[in-house]
C-alpha cells in the first residue's frame, strides 16, 4: 500500500532532484499562527511537512526545538489540537505529506491504537518517533505499519554497518540520517561524512535516505541535495519564529512570513 | 492488575530490560549502540572475580564499608513499640549511599577505557559522589545540575568544584533534576566516543536500573549478615526513602523473596498528595509513561507533559521512580506509601533529639513514616530503616523553614 509519502518520493525522482523536508513545531507560538505556518509550506517549497509533537522533555533536542515545543504548550497546545491542526491543514492540501514528529510519552498516554486511528483520519501519513528504537518495535513501530502508516527511522552515525539491518528492518517512507552526533541545529553537519555515510546506508536500503540536523542555509542544502534523497530542516525554521516574535514571546506580521522567506531560499538551494 | 506472583522478585529484569511492563530501552538511535555496549560490558565485569574484589576493596577502605546496623534505643524507647534499627550508609564518605554505586560505574569505566564521566544531580551527593570518584581516578568529570537546585545547594556544588568536576547548569525547562538528567543525555549524544554517563539512581534505559540495583544491594547483603549476627534472624520489616529509589533498591533487593519481611517504601508528599502538582509521589500521584529511557510510574498531565515534582528534599524531588520499584508495586510485593515534607521535617528534628544524627531529609520522610507505625509494633518486632544520607547538606533548608538565620 503507498503512502502519501512514497509517492510524493517517486515524483521527485521522477523530476530527479531531492526533498525539502520542513519541521516546525505544532503550535508554536499559538494554533493560529501555527497554522498558517504549515499551511504556506508547501507554497514556500516545501516537499514533506514534519510537525513537532510539543514535549516538556526532549532530550534529543537542542535548545531552538526545545524552546519552541515550550512556547507550544504555553499557548495551550496539546496532541489533540495538534491532530486537529493536521486536519485543517488537509483541507486545504491533499497531496503533502505529513510526518508527525515527537517523543513517546505523550503518545502513549494518548493510547497508541486511539493515537494511529485519530492520526490517520486527520491526515498524517507518518512519525518520527524519537525515542523508540528498534528494541521498542513491539510498542508503536509495528502498530503503525499495520494500520497503513509509515515509522521513518533515525540513522546516525553510531549506526555501523552491523546494526543498519536492524535499523532498517521495519522502517519505511524514508530513512532520516541524523548527520552529526548530538542534539538538532547545534552542529554544523559534515558534509564529507554526510556523503560517505549516506552512501553506505544505501547499501543496507531501498529507502529515499533524507539528511538532516544542523542544515540552515541554502549553501548546504544544496551540497546535501546532491548526496541524500531528502534535505531536512527544522532548527532554523524555529529559530526564524523565535526570532519573529514580540519580546513577551508573541507572533507578529513578520512569524509566518519569515519562516516561509526561508523556506523559500532553501528550497532554492535544494533545487538548484 | 493482572499479574501472576512469579516464583522469584529477584529474576528481572529480562532480557528486554524489562520488569513486567517497567523499564525498556526508550532511547533515541545514536545512544543504542552505547547501550548495548554498556550492556556487554557490565555483563563481563560481573563474571569477572577481579572487578568484584576491585570494588570490594575501594568499597572497605575508601568509602569505608560496611556501614553499622545501629540498634536506636532511644528513638525506640520513644516510640514505645517496634525494636528500630538504622543502616548508617550517612557515615560512607561522602555522607550518603551514591558513593556505593559511583564506584561501581567508575570502575566499569576504567574499564571500558573511558576518561570522560557526566553524571547528572538534584541535590547534589550523586554529584558530589561521582566528582569524589573521579578525583581518586583522574578522570575528567562533568556534572549537570538545574540552575534552580545550583542556587539551593551551593554548599555541594562548591564541593564539586572543589574536587575538580565542571558543574554545568540545566537552563531549560523546569531547571530540575529531569532538566539535568535531560542535559545529560544530550551531551552523551553529542560525545558518543569517550563518555560514560554515570547514572545516580535506579532509572535510565537498561542496563541502568539493574546496574544501579546490584551496586547498591551491598546495603541490603549487609543488612542481612548484620542482623542475623545481632538477633540470629532476619528483620521483619524494611523501611526506606525513595525519589529516584536507589537507596530503596539497594536495601530492599536481597530481601525481596524473604516473603515474612515487610518491605516499605515512602515517597514524598510534599505539601501533601491533595495538592495535585505539589508533591513528588510518583507511585501514589502518578500513572505509567515513557522518560529517561524507560517506562514507569510518573508524574504528568491529561496529555503527557511531565510535572516537575516538589518535596522539602532536592534528593526526591523527581517526577519519575525507578522501574522496578513500579513493577514491585504492581506486584504487591512492596508497599509504597508517602511522608509530607512537615511530617520529614518532624522526624527530622527527632532524629537530631534522641540519637544524635543528623539525618539528610530525604531518610527522615523513611523516619516519618517509621515514627507512624513502628508504636503498634509489638516490641519483638525488628525495623530496619536506611539512613542513606547525613544531614549537614540540608542545614540551611532547615533553617530557613525554622527561620533561624545563620
Amino acid at each position: 500500500m503507498s503512502t502519501r509519502i512514497d509517492r510524493r518520493f517517486e515524483a521527485l525522482k521522477k523530476e530527479g532532484r531531492a526533498a525539502l523536508v520542513t519541521f516546525v513545531t505544532a503550535g508554536d507560538p499559538d494554533y493560529g499562527t501555527s497554522l498558517k505556518i504549515i499551511s504556506g509550506l508547501p507554497k514556500a517549497g516545501a516537499d514533506v511537512i514534519e510537525i513537532g509533537m510539543p514535549f516538556t522533555d526532549p532530550m534529543a533536542d537542542g535548545p531552538a526545538i526545545q524552546a519552541a515545543g515550550l512556547r507550544a504548550l504555553a499557548a495551550g497546545q496539546n496532541m489533540k489540537k495538534t491532530l486537529k491542526l493536521v486536519k485543517e491543514f488537509r483541507k486545504t492540501d491533499r497531496d503533502t505529506p505529513i510526518v508527525l514528529m515527537g517523543y513517546y510519552n505523550p503518545v502513549y498516554v494518548y493510547g497508541v491504537d486511539k493515537f494511529l486511528k485519530d492520526a490517520k483520519s486527520a491526515g498524517a501519513d507518518g512519525f518520527i518517533i524519537v525515542d523508540l528504537p528498534p528494541e521498542e518495535d513491539t510498542e508503536f513501530c509495528l502498530p503503525a505499519l499495520k494500520a497503513g502508516m509509515n515509522f521513518i527511522r533515525l540513522a546516525t552515525p553510531t549506526t555501523d554497518d552491523k546494526r543498519a539491518p536492524k535499523v532498517f528492518r521495519n522502517t519505511s517512507g524514508f530513512v532520516y540520517y541524523v548527520s552529526v552526533l548530538g542534539i538538532t541545529g547545534t552542529k554544523a553537519p559534515d558534509l564529507k561524512s554526510v556523503k560517505a555515510n549516506v552512501n553506505r546506508l544505501r547499501k543496507h536500503t531501498g529507502l529515499p535516505i533524507c539528511a538532516g540536523f544542523g542544515v540552515k542555509t541554502a549553501d548546504q542544502a544544496r551540497a546535501i541535495a546532491r548526496d541524500a534523497d531528502g534535505v531536512v530542516v527544522g532548527s532554523a525554521l524555529v529559530s526564524a519564529v523565535e526570532k519573529s516574535l514580540t519580546k513577551t514571546g508573541k507572533a507578529t506580521a513578520k512569524t509566518a512570513k519569515a519562516v516561509h522567506a526561508l523556506v523559500a531560499d532553501i528550497a532554492q538551494g535544494v533545487r538548484s | 492488575m493482572n499479574v501472576t506472583n512469579p516464583n522469584s522478585f529477584r529474576m528481572g529484569p529480562d532480557e528486554n530490560g524489562l520488569f513486567g511492563i517497567y523499564g525498556g530501552r526508550f532511547v533515541a538511535e545514536t545512544l543504542m549502540p552505547l547501550i548495548l555496549e554498556l550492556e556487554q560490558a557490565y555483563k563481563d565485569a560481573k563474571a569477572d572475580p577481579t572487578f568484584q574484589a576491585e570494588l570490594d576493596g575501594f568499597l572497605e577502605h575508601y568509602v569505608g564499608r560496611p556501614s553499622p546496623l545501629y540498634f536506636a534505643e532511644r528513638m525506640t524507647e520513644h516510640l514505645g513499640g517496634a525494636k528500630i534499627y538504622f543502616k548508617r550508609d550517612e557515615l560512607n564518605h561522602t555522607g550518603a549511599h551514591k558513593i556505593n554505586n559511583v564506584m561501581g560505574q567508575i570502575l566499569l569505566a576504567r574499564r571500558m577505557g573511558k576518561k570522560r564521566i557526566i553524571a547528572e544531580t538534584g541535590a547534589g551527593q550523586h554529584g558530589v559522589a561521582t566528582a569524589t570518584a573521579c578525583a581518586r581516578f583522574g578522570l575528567e568529570c562533568i556534572v549537570y545540575m538545574g540552575e534552580v537546585d545550583i542556587e539551593r545547594q551551593k554548599p555541594n556544588v562548591f564541593r564539586m568544584k572543589l574536587l575538580g568536576a565542571q558543574v554545568v547548569p540545566a537552563k531549560s525547562g523546569s531547571r530540575t533534576l529531569k532538566d539535568a538528567l535531560n542535559e545529560a543525555l544530550r551531551d552523551w549524544v553529542a560525545n558518543v566516543e569517550d563518555t560514560f554517563y554515570c547514572i545516580g539512581t535506579v532509572a535510565g534505559p537498561h542496563p541502568y536500573p539493574e546496574m544501579v540495583r546490584d551496586f547498591q544491594s551491598v546495603i541490603g547483603r549487609e543488612t542481612k549478615a548484620q542482623m542475623l549476627k545481632r538477633e540470629g534472624r532476619l528483620p521483619d520489616s524494611l523501611v526506606a526513602a525513595i525519589g529516584g529509589g536507589s537507596n530503596a533498591m539497594g536495601l530492599f533487593h536481597p530481601f525481596l523473596d524473604d516473603k515474612d519481611v515487610e518491605i516499605i517504601g515512602v515517597e514524598a508528599a510534599g505539601l501533601g498528595l491533595r495538592t495535585k502538582t505539589k508533591h513528588a509521589a510518583s507511585i501514589a500521584g502518578g500513572k505509567p509513561g515513557v522518560l529517561h529511557g524507560n517506562r514507569t510510574y510518573l508524574l504528568m498531565d491529561d496529555d503527557g507533559q511531565i510535572i516537575e515534582g516538589h518535596s522539602i528534599s532536592a534528593g526526591l524531588d523527581y517526577p519519575g521512580i525507578g522501574p522496578e520499584h513500579a513493577w514491585l508495586h504492581d506486584m504487591g510485593r512492596v508497599e509504597y506509601v508517602s511522608a509530607t515534607d512537615k511530617e520529614a521535617l518532624e522526624a527530622f528534628q527527632l532524629c537530631c533529639q534522641l540519637e544524635g544524627i543528623i539525618p539528610a531529609l530525604e531518610p527522615s520522610h523513611a523516619l516519618a513514616h517509621v515514627m507512624k507505625i513502628a508504636p503498634k509494633k509489638p516490641k519483638d518486632h525488628l525495623m530496619v530503616m536506611n539512613l542513606c544520607g547525613r544531614g549537614d547538606k540540608d542545614i540551611f533548608t532547615v533553617a530557613d523553614i525554622l527561620g533561624t538565620k545563620l
